[in-house]
């Protein structure tokens, strides 16, 4: 297997302008990686800024109610800025800072990656751009201002679909004519290598202390952990250190939008196809000459077209399974978890309920189902009761 | 002599136009055009819905060509057509995706079948290109090779492979029009020249007839995209007469550079 590569997934499909800097970034990745400094000031913010390590929460009446499994949550979305996000990016601008960067700037769909970015940009000292479609920067102004707060500059994205996508070709262009002085701090396990190795890295965390954390309370391992997958940074994070584990189910919940048998989903695993895009070697929904399909999902974060390629990986050998999750079902997760059990998840982590809430009552009393909240709901609350026919935020009326 | 040797005889002028915009037709029509005006290759573009190398002149030029309804099939069609007429040098330029869809085989068949005499995949780099190297090589499309202002100690390791000419990026960022370009574009022709004899010809930025001039004596060719689209995005269907007129000022700069070596 080539260093760059899953299998035959990855790779480095990028232009020339950009190729001395993703080695320079893989250089100082390995070097870094292995620094007690750099790892100790890492560490140091996990814990002291980002509130790490995260519960590992047991949902009692969730379980009861289901009548099946037992059901814990590794609750990310109690982290510093409300998701899985922060893991990633505290440790990649940190790493910009060690490499002498004097800029980071990202892609953001509905914006968690975008305020993670800027937040560790204003206290890390680094300038921060964000690169967001114009789609997104309407539906989610909120996050904009939010990200202007912390002190970075939005680019609202005008080509393309004005979605995920586009943001990130557009912070790949910026990358190209500003390479020097700056970092792309790419939010999720995808891209040209050495992204997704160095997003999984820092998004391990989550398995890392999961993983103890049930044994600490159960004394065994979970028969599944399950995740949702846009990208596929918070699945990837939840699956890592269980991947030799082989009793351990890895069930990752794409984005079914409407339905799989309608063009509006973002479940490249069930319907896409091998292509080449942004930088990688993966699964991406497309037409059938090869240009990429707009997507679609109630979830800003699931709303890209492919996956990283670890996932395709790991779903190609069988280790890891991918189910597809409709906006309704989501949904529905989104308001039962919220009434069961106080918790309002992010639409794209309802993803993941609504699958256990498939298949815990048919698992046995004492296995174990650990579900990864990759991030808090209050983003999605205006946008739910919309879909339920309520209008509760003013700019919608 | 292979026909893009051919088109590095002399200071050598490369247009580029979209395939499909505004129309497969038309595209035929401004190639040949283009041929006329003393053009010495012709980069067609073969549309991507994300074109990451491009500025925004040919993005929305990919834009308009893939709401045409162009296709891969469609395009070759079009070429076979032109290169009845014509025996300029013709090149792809396109993005890794819509070949990888074609069928790689399939693809260099149709492009040896049809009259192709190369492709330019920016999204290629020397790391990944045994993806198609080899059939490439036995189709004879020549894999044309990119060289950025960032390339440094990579410049020589691409150049010694490299087959057609060179495609040396003029600076940072993305295609499209540019006042300034400060590269020591000096400098890396230099070092490609001490290992190779493939000929060079700097694109990204240009539009002027200064420019064309100056850059066509540093390299052995000129190349112009976004400045050629952009008069398409003007004037449509009826842009030939327009491109014919600038396509040969620009060559007429480029050769000026040829008279003072």
């Amino acid at each position: 297997m080539s260093i760059t590569k899953f299998g035959i997934y990855g790779g480095q499909y990028i232009p020339e302008i950009l190729m001395n800097e993703i080695i320079d970034l893989e250089k100082a990745y390995n070097y870094y990686k292995k620094d007690p400094e750099f790892l100790r000031e890492l560490d140091n913010l996990l814990k002291k800024y980002a509130g790490r390590p995260s519960l590992l929460y047991f949902a009692e009446n969730m379980t009861k109610d289901l009548g099946g499994a037992k059901i814990y949550f590794k609750r990310e979305d109690l982290n510093h800025t409300g998701s899985h996000k922060i893991n990633n990016v505290l440790g990649q601008v940190l790493l910009a800072k060690y490499m002498g960067k004097k800029r980071v700037i990202a892609e953001t769909g509905a914006g968690q990656h975008g305020v993670a970015t800027a937040t560790a940009a204003a206290l890390l000292g680094l300038e921060c751009e964000i690169f967001m479609g114009k789609e997104d920067t309407d539906r989610q102004a909120l996050n904009v201002y939010r990200m202007e707060l912390l002190g970075a500059k939005v680019h609202p994205v005008m080509s393309g679909t004005m979605t995920l996508k586009d943001a990130v070709n557009e912070t790949m262009r910026e990358w190209s004519t500003r390479a020097e002085d700056t970092l792309y701090v790419l939010g999720s396990v995808m891209g040209p290598h050495p992204f997704p190795t160095i997003v999984r890295d820092f998004q391990s965390v989550i398995s890392k202390e999961a993983r103890e954390q049930i044994l600490e309370y159960e004394g065994k391992l979970p028969a599944a952990v399950v995740a949702c997958v846009g990208g596929g940074s918070n699945a990837m994070g939840m699956f890592y250190n269980f991947i030799d584990d082989k009793d351990v189910k890895l069930i990752g919940c794409e984005a079914a939008g409407h339905g799989l048998d309608t063009d509006k989903h973002a479940a490249s695993i069930a319907k896409g196809r091998l292509g080449i895009f942004h930088g990688m070697k993966s699964l991406f929904c497309q037409n059938k000459d090869g240009q990429i399909a707009p997507v679609y999902s109630i979830s800003a974060g699931l709303d890209y077209p492919g996956i990283g390629p670890e996932h395709a990986y790991l779903h190609s050998i069988g280790r890891a399974s991918y189910v597809p999750i409709t906006d309704d079902e989501a949904v529905d997760a989104f308001e039962y978890l919220s009434r069961t059990e106080g918790i309002i998840p992010a639409i794209e982590s309802a993803h993941a309920v609504a699958h256990v809430r498939k298949i815990a009552p048919a698992m046995k009393k004492d296995d174990i189902v650990i579900i990864c909240l990759s991030g808090r709901g209050d983003k999605d609350v205006a946008a739910m009761a919309k879909y339920r026919g309520r209008l509760i935020d003013e700019q919608d009326k | 002599m292979s026909r893009i040797n051919n088109a590095f005889k002399q200071k050598a002028f490369i247009g580029f136009i979209t395939a499909g915009d505004p129309d497969v037709d038309s595209s035929g029509k401004f190639i040949l055009e283009m041929a006329r005006a003393g053009a010495d290759l012709i980069e067609i573009g073969i549309p991507f819905s994300d074109p990451i190398a491009e500025g925004v002149v040919i993005q929305r030029a990919s834009t308009r060509a893939l709401n045409s309804g162009v296709t891969v099939s469609k395009i070759f069609d079009m070429v076979a057509s032109v290169r009845k007429k014509t025996d300029i040098p013709l090149v792809f330029l396109t993005y890794l995706n819509p070949v990888f869809n074609y069928g790689y085989e399939e693809f260099f068949k149709k492009c040896a079948d049809v009259g192709i005499d190369g492709i330019i995949i920016p999204d290629l780099p020397y790391e990944e290109k045994s993806e198609v190297e080899e059939i490439s090589k036995k189709y004879g499309i020549d894999l044309i090779s990119l060289i950025a202002p960032t390339s440094h100690d990579r410049i020589q390791l691409i150049a010694k492979e490299s087959t057609g000419f060179i495609y040396v990026v003029s600076s940072m960022g993305v295609t499209g029009v540019r006042s300034e370009i400060t590269t020591d574009l000096d400098s890396i022709v230099g070092l490609i020249r001490k290992v190779t004899d493939t000929p060079t010809a700097i694109g990204f930025g240009i539009n002027t007839t200064e420019q064309a001039e100056k850059f066509a004596g540093i390299a052995d060719g000129v190349i112009v995209g976004s400045a050629i689209v952009k008069l398409i995005e003007k004037y449509g269907k009826d842009a030939a007469p327009y491109v014919y007129d600038y396509v040969k000022s620009m060559k007429e700069a480029a050769m000026r550079a040829m008279q003072k070596v």
